[in-house]
């Protein structure tokens, strides 16, 4: 056996004696970061220091639930595995002093629990409680504090404990709750059955009746296995959790055309907005002739409101490495770049970090695993350049030059990178890649649907209440991802469409919601799965701006090598602002049309192909809001300010004057006896009215 | 001043590479703050590159100013969760309270005010960083409090 297998072996013994220990894991993504990770880690650092305690204290990466970040996962001997939300300064140092400590819970903190390590051990039972209904009114809070009040009556707290939890994996099924170590799950309970739950949880018996037998749904995670779970800075983290497996099959002798094979059987597809099968791109870039062969990871992830790239590239790194190094088994490509925008730094900082690790640990570099495989990865930055995300122009880009694309073909696996053929793979497809060679590519193509395999992840944001990354095999609806995993609207207001795609997708109504994900049954909406933005949006959100909010990212965007984006795009924005002004005309719509039209047909790249996307499946499903724009000069979700008419509702005005003062026009005539009203003519519609007034008495409409 | 020293070592470093333009523009980016034109000017006898090409690929890229920043760096983000969630209220007050553009610097060189595309954390919506710290769910009635913090700061100094 090779010298570096051999350490890889050992890593993995050694790591499987460490995962026995105590351990604290924070969650340290720029996400997390930014929410205060750093502060609790540092005080749960010296907590741990103070007590002499023998607990092990990690970092990782992201587990997706950016609204309840600082995350932290907890493991103590005889508890379940918690991971804690919402964990700040002021709750940090309760993890040591209670949950290790007094064997108790942080019963407001709990995200979500596993088995832990060594459940037999159990001090006590735990039941977790939560209301998996989508209402804005949750329970779980009234009847956590039932089962509480009930543990106190009937004196079993050294038995038993309750707390609420986020995440139980169980969807519309009322009240439920599981119980810890046992495994069962109730659900659609009433406040009745908490007595008697209780009881047959102390005696270590169960109530036949209330079980929900079709146990729990959890969705694989393929792509985020080891997000949260490993340190992205330490490679033996990775090489623990079985990472570096598919590298040692080939070290093994695996060779290109089968693991070209595997992901033919897979039936995976590029994830990065495209929907093209990988085996093809590989299997091109393998059959071309040339000595030199490139693999590029796309890490310019620019889409605005996905960061599904950044979560991976920040949690999880070596899998992408490991992804990039089959491509170059499977092409005979030897050199890899790693092309990330320059905006990540923390990204960028933890890629260079695995490099050199990988670099030492003789995962990179010359005769990998004692085998004929060479290969090396370079990094190279992003500049702020949206179109860089399209292949021709990335590959400009690391040429040094102006990001501008090119004519298509030849593609990039014939004539890419310095005209060498070229594999150009995005994140998320390269994270897949490793597992998909390690389990196999029948066992991949059991996820999802007939023609998309596999999981994707969402960056799932806008008015949706619990808005970060899920995992969610293909197929599954829009509905259940919003209204399950995403919890429903927190704004109480009723939702109007789902986003998908970004700037190059479109809007998906209401109506449409049950549609299953997946590339096909979006394109036919008139959207597209793109990289994985999915924005929720409500009865405040006005379609007409939302599109040109999207057109004006994709003009300012735009390289300006071709006439009908550079152009189109520009006509088709000022038309958009003109109808948003107030000052559209009844030919508008038509010309939208085939300003479209044009862009979609004559321009270079998918940027200027794409840019009328949003607007076109906004004006296909809210063709009414556009209407009311231009004819009636309305907006009905009040965002278009300059189509909006302020006026003072005279029962809760208090008559205070300070309207009528802070107006910067002087629209607002009256006196504090007989009150005040606004000038429709000289009104600017600025809102500083509605801004000051304490008692809502300003309206706009 | 610019030192010729710094730009040999970081010039050395990328001589020899291929398409290392972008990436020496990043390394002279991170240490001055932006890329001055007497650097362009050194860089273009150094790299053997027409100072014409260095000026057509920095132009083209947002992400590097011709200009020196202001000492605090402001970043308002426009990500689609941004926007819908008010950013653009948020920018219209940093606008007026510091009496600049987007792209401009204040007069007294304290705050450059920048529009940026996602800054990835969606879930913190709307987001804004001054220099490494990022506000989360920032309203605009906060905005004058976090501007004082970096003004006192500067006074103190």
């Amino acid at each position: 056996m090779h010298k570096s297998l051999k350490k890889i072996d050992e890593i993995r013994h050694c790591r499987k004696q460490d995962s026995l220990k105590e351990t604290i894991i924070v969650g340290m993504n720029s996400c997390g970061i930014a929410a205060g990770a750093r502060e609790v880690y540092n005080i749960l650092e010296e907590e741990i220091k103070k007590g002499g305690l023998d607990i092990v204290l990690k970092k990782s990466g992201c587990l997706g639930a950016c609204y309840a970040e600082p995350l932290v996962e907890v493991l103590a001997e005889g508890m379940p595995g918690i991971v804690y939300c919402n964990i700040d300064k002021s709750n940090a140092s309760k993890i040591i002093s209670r949950h290790f400590r007094s064997g108790e819970i942080l019963q407001n903190n709990v995200y979500s629990f596993s088995e832990g390590l060594s459940p037999k051990k159990n001090r006590r039972k735990f039941i977790f409680i939560k209301d998996t209904d989508c209402s804005s009114s949750d329970k779980e809070d009234e009847y956590t504090e039932l089962f509480l009040q009930e543990i106190i009556k009937t004196e079993s707290s050294s038995m038993v404990h309750a707390a609420k939890t986020e995440v139980i994996s169980l969807y519309n099924k009322g009240i439920a709750v599981k119980i810890w170590p046992d495994n069962i799950v109730y659900a659609g309970i009433k406040k009745t059955d908490i007595p008697r739950i209780l009881k047959k949880t102390v005696e270590g018996t169960q109530i036949d009746s209330l079980i929900h037998k079709a146990g729990t749904e959890k969705y694989p995670q393929i792509v985020m296995r080891n997000c949260g779970r490993v340190n992205p800075e330490d490679i033996e983290d990775y090489i623990g959790r079985g990472g570096y497996t598919a590298l040692e099959k080939v070290a093994g002798g695996m060779t290109g055309e089968e693991i070209i094979k595997e992901l033919k059987v897979s039936g995976i597809r590029g994830r990065g907005g495209g929907g093209y099968p990988t085996w093809q791109k590989w299997q091109f870039a393998r059959d071309a002739q040339g000595k030199t062969k490139y693999i590029i990871c796309n890490a310019d992830e620019g889409d605005p409101g996905a960061y599904m790239d950044r979560s991976v590239l920040e949690g999880d790194p070596h899998s992408i490495l490991e992804g990039m190094i089959l491509a170059g088994a499977a092409t005979g490509a030897t050199k890899g770049f790693v092309y990330i925008r320059a905006e990540y730094p923390l990204a960028i900082k933890r890629v260079y970090r695995a490099i050199e690790q990988a670099e030492k640990y003789g995962i990179l570099g010359k005769k990998i695993f004692g085998t004929h495989l060479n290969f090396d990865v370079e990094v190279r930055l992003g500049a702020g350049a949206f179109v860089c995300g399209e292949e021709t122009a990335l590959i400009a880009s690391i040429e040094g030059e102006r990001g501008t694309p090119r004519p298509r073909p030849p593609y990039p696996s014939v004539k890419g990178l310095w005209n060498n053929p070229t594999v150009i793979n995005n994140v998320e497809t390269l994270a897949n890649i490793p597992e998909i060679i390690a389990r196999g590519g029948k066992w991949f193509s059991s996820f999802g649907t007939k023609n998309s395999k596999g999981t994707k992840v969402f960056a799932l944001t806008g008015k949706v209440r619990n808005s970060g990354l899920v995992e969610v095999p293909m197929g599954i609806t829009l509905k259940e991802i919003v209204f399950n995993l995403g919890g429903g609207l927190g704004s109480g207001k009723k939702i109007k469409a789902v986003q998908t795609g970004g700037p190059s997708g479109g809007v998906i109504p209401v109506k449409h919601l049950d549609t299953p994900v997946d590339y096909d049954s979006l394109h036919k909406l008139g959207s597209i799965m793109g990289s994985g933005g999915m924005i929720v949006m409500d009865e405040d959100d006005c379609m007409v701006d939302v599109s040109k909010f999207y057109l004006r990212f994709c003009v300012d965007e735009s390289c300006g090598k071709c006439v009908p984006c550079r152009i189109g795009g520009f006509q088709l924005l000022d038309i958009l602002s003109r109808i948003t002004h107030g000052k559209g005309n009844d030919d508008d719509i038509e010309k939208i049309k085939r300003i479209s039209h044009t862009l979609i047909k004559a321009s270079l790249c998918g940027l200027g192909q794409t840019a009328p996307n949003p607007v076109i499946s906004t004006l296909n499903y809210f063709k009414e809001e556009y209407i009311e724009h231009i004819n009636k000069k309305k907006c009905r979700s009040g965002v278009c300010h300059e189509l909006l008419d302020y006026s003072i509702d005279q029962n809760p005005c208090r008559k205070c004057d300070l309207c009528a003062r802070t107006c910067p026009v002087g629209a607002i005539s009256g006196n504090r006896d007989e009150g005040y009203k606004i000038d429709p003519v000289k009104c600017i519609k600025c809102g500083e009215c509605f801004e000051v007034c304490k008692f809502g008495a300003v309206i706009k409409k | 001043m610019v030192k010729t020293g710094e730009l040999k070592k970081i010039v050395s470093k990328w001589k020899d590479k291929e398409g290392n333009l972008i990436m020496v523009f990043h390394e002279i980016q991170n240490r001055y703050g932006y890329v001055p034109r007497d650097v362009s000017m050194k860089l273009s006898e150094m790299l053997d590159v027409p100072l014409a090409r260095i000026y057509e690929v920095l132009t083209f890229y947002n992400y590097f100013d011709l200009k020196p920043p202001g000492k605090h760096t402001i970043s308002i983000c426009m990500g689609t969760a941004c926007y819908l969630k008010g950013a653009n209220e948020l920018l219209k007050k940093f606008r007026d309270l510091l009496n600049v553009s987007e792209g401009e610097t204040t007069q007294d060189g304290l705050f450059k005010l920048n529009v940026v595309r996602c800054l990835g954390c969606c879930g913190l919506a709307p987001v804004v960083t001054i220099d490494e710290d990022v506000y989360g769910k920032v309203q605009k009635e906060d905005i004058p409090d976090i501007l004082a913090k970096y003004a006192v700061k500067e006074k103190n100094a």
